[in-house]
């Protein structure tokens, strides 16, 4: 009575095997499995179209000069033609339409078509109920029609190819560009000025314009973070929309930075020396970040001063490292122990230095008190500041009465003599630079200009915290020199092979195969 | 024969009236068309009652019968009774039932010998039905369905089955009723075929929405059509599928 093959279930029951007979289809004949219509899939598709309501022509807004399709009501995004990025924002344009119909999407995939038909098309597979619980699926094409506007972005700049929005001047008045060359490594370590449209070198300074309000206010908050400044912000109005009520302004940024530098010499004016607790008024600056790190070489005391603080009662730096002179030491008398201050370690001590250009011809010898007692070594070249044959003419020296000035103060260790071995032999590193325009109009000298930036490349290797903030890279053209290095007491520092970056570089170079790429 | 008809509108022919060898049943409808229809083909031949039970007009569906006799639910009225005793013809036996189930058009699906009933059917029930109606009875469900009376139809020459019924199924079915079986639907599609038409021996009445492809299943299976051996007929057969014990 039962059919012919069974399957034993779990619950040992005996089930027979259904087979699923054919009917007819009810509209064509044509013998089918039944289904829930008990029609023939053609039949039902003739019979429904899924596909009713459903758009299947849209626009799409594209500006032909970026590339980029517009997404309602304003904004702009960059999508490559047959990409899935372009598929998604294609579908989402549908889905509204999907879902008010109640289809639900399965499938979508891109009909090739030609990249200048301004045809963007794409096969779309949905799936419906119909008919009493049948889900019938089709597939249909829907067809973009690609609309050229130009974007506003574009528009500006064709208007106006030099059209910026916000301009950030960064200006220190000194008379030397140590700090901009510095500023300029630490820009392109982080990348700060990638969205500037243009950088311009001034005297004094440099230009940096953006075409965003919000890039320039970004730049000048970095900047803020990495020396001491003071800024205001002015705006100009450009252009006026009485319609709707738009106004366009060109905004500027005007960021002046503090006139002292590390190395200056320092005579700190009577109120801000009693503010940081009597410390001698003659400073040196050791280190500028957002803030003033100030040592007095006899006391070794040290402050720090706020970019706040120093700009509510500024004052200027009594002698720069351009008065610089040259001393040979003739004695070291070791006073106290060796101190650590911020990450440097110094030593007080007494010296007896005489200038270089007095050294043999006459016997004025200077008794002085230093910090560098750990460096220095009778013999040794150093560089300091000469009071005794200086004539400054600052306010406020004056103001101090029976102020005893010292005769010399000493900076830093001179490796002059070293150096003139080495004179000539590129260094094993070098340093990227930013796409600068020079402004014809300003003084430029280019001798000054190249002394001043060799001048900057001694000091970055002296001074391993100020390559902190950097990056180096290897140089392609350095070759270590075959012959044996004459080893004296010291070495001349030198920036230690683990610190250089490998240049990754993606042009095409005849030597960039080599390895020296990552 | 098989002629497509609407009740008021509406294609269920087989929920307003009730076709038997020997009479046949047709419910009250505002306008004559529907009665007209039957008269037109059957008033010769076998009576043509206008009625309801218990005041509804769906008769088809509430209560069963053959050429024996005809069951009728509890609730319906006395007039109605008196009124189907008299129009009916002396050896039909006309039965008033206690039964739970007051639905017997669905729950009960019969010929002139056979009878498959609702698995949840009284005993009793079962009994007056093999008593009146003179049948023998099995308790069935048809493609996991089981109000019988409404997935299947058959009439003593042939019987049209719920689509989905497995082949298996189809088999053991033509066993029990001894008559070939075939799956089928009616009503463009409906699976609802006791409900969709009504049928007996040389007649059926069809809902109008059915295709011409139904119709052509249905005069084949219920052998209504004039016996011409023809090769449109055999080419037909063909393509159909039949179960022949």
């Amino acid at each position: 009575m039962f059919g012919s093959s069974g399957m034993a279930e779990e619950a040992g029951m005996f089930k027979v095997h259904q087979t699923i007979g054919s009917v007819l289809c009810c509209k064509c004949g044509i013998p089918m499995q039944p289904n829930a219509a008990n029609m023939c899939v053609k039949c039902l598709r003739s019979e429904v179209d899924i596909t009713e309501g459903l758009l299947k022509r849209l626009v799409l807004v594209h500006c032909p000069e970026c590339e980029s399709y517009l997404q309602p009501p304003r904004s702009w995004v960059k999508l490559q033609l047959e990409s899935k990025e372009l598929l998604t924002f294609c579908l989402k344009k549908l889905q509204k339409n999907l879902n008010s119909n109640k289809v639900r999407l399965v499938h979508a995939e891109f009909i090739w078509t030609e990249p200048h038909s301004k045809r963007v098309k794409v096969r779309v597979k949905v799936q419906k109920e119909v008919l009493n619980g049948a889900i019938l699926e089709q597939s249909y094409p829907v067809e973009y029609v690609q609309q050229e506007h130009m974007c506003d972005s574009c528009t500006r700049v064709q208007a106006n190819p030099d059209q910026w929005v916000a301009a950030v001047q960064l200006r220190q008045h000194v008379s030397h560009r140590r700090t901009f060359f510095y500023l300029e490594q630490l820009i392109l370590k982080h990348g700060a000025a990638a969205s500037a449209i243009r950088i311009k070198q001034m005297e004094q300074g440099i230009d940096f314009f953006f075409s965003n309000r919000s890039h320039g206010v970004k730049f000048v908050e970095f900047i803020g973070k990495v020396a001491p400044v003071k800024s205001r912000h002015d705006k100009q109005l450009v252009s006026h929309d009485p319609k709707s009520n738009n106004y366009n302004y060109k905004y500027t940024f005007s960021v002046e930075l503090s006139p002292i530098c590390r190395e200056d010499l320092i005579c700190l004016p009577p109120k801000v020396a009693v503010s940081l607790g009597n410390i001698g008024p003659i400073v040196i600056c050791t280190k500028v970040t957002n803030s003033i790190a100030l040592l007095d070489p006899f006391t070794l005391r040290h402050c720090f001063l706020d970019a706040d603080q120093y700009w509510r009662t500024s004052f200027k730096s009594l002698l720069t490292s351009r008065q610089l002179v040259e001393y040979i030491v003739l004695d070291v008398e070791v006073v106290s122990s060796e101190v650590t201050i911020g990450g440097t370690k110094y030593r007080l001590a007494d010296a007896q230095v005489a200038r270089v250009s007095d050294f043999g011809k006459n016997d004025t010898i200077f008794n002085v008190k230093t910090h560098l007692g750990h460096l220095l070594n009778p013999g040794d070249y150093a560089l300091g500041y000469d009071l005794y044959g200086a004539n400054s003419n600052d306010m406020e020296l004056d103001k101090y009465r029976g102020l005893v000035l010292p005769e010399a103060v000493l900076i830093k260790k001179s490796y002059e003599e070293k150096r003139q071995k080495k004179r000539g032999k590129p260094r094993a590193w070098k340093l990227k630079s930013l796409e600068m325009e020079v402004d014809d109009k300003a003084r430029v000298d280019q001798d000054k200009m190249v002394s001043e930036y060799e001048q900057f490349l001694k000091d970055l290797e002296e001074n391993p915290d100020m390559r902190f903030n950097i990056s180096l890279y290897r140089n392609a053209e350095y070759q270590p020199s075959e012959m044996a290095s004459v080893t004296d007491g010291d070495e001349l520092p030198s920036v230690p092979l683990e610190e250089l970056l490998a240049d990754l570089d993606l042009s095409e170079d005849e030597d960039g195969e080599d390895n020296m790429m990552e | 024969m098989a002629t497509r008809l609407q009740f008021e509108n509406c294609c269920e022919v087989g929920v307003f009236s009730k076709l038997t060898n020997a009479y046949c049943l047709v419910a009250i409808g505002g306008s004559e068309n529907f009665y007209s229809s039957f008269e037109a083909e059957l008033a010769d031949v076998i009576p043509v009652i206008k009625t309801s039970i218990s005041g509804i007009r769906t008769v088809g569906r509430l209560c069963v019968g053959n050429k024996n006799g005809l069951l009728l639910p509890h609730t319906t009225t006395d007039q109605e009774l008196q009124h189907l005793r008299n129009s009916l013809p002396d050896q039909v036996l006309v039965q008033r039932i206690d039964e739970r189930l007051t639905a017997l058009g669905n729950c009960i699906a019969c010929n002139d010998h056979v009878a498959l009933t609702h698995i949840d059917l009284d005993k009793e029930t079962e009994d007056m039905i093999a008593d009146v109606l003179k049948v023998e009875v099995f308790r069935q469900t048809i493609a996991s369905n089981i109000i019988v009376g409404s997935y299947c139809t058959f009439s003593n020459r042939g019987g049209l089955v719920h689509p989905h019924t497995s082949i298996e199924e189809l088999e053991e079915l033509s066993t029990l009723l001894d008559v070939p079986l075939v799956a089928g639907t009616v009503n463009r599609g409906s699976e609802l075929l006791a409900a969709g038409m009504t049928v007996n021996d040389w007649i059926a009445f069809c809902g109008s929405d059915t295709t011409a492809t139904e119709l052509s299943v249905i005069e084949s299976i219920f052998k209504l059509r004039e016996v011409q051996p023809g090769v449109t007929m055999h080419e037909m057969r063909k393509s159909l599928f039949d179960s022949f014990l």
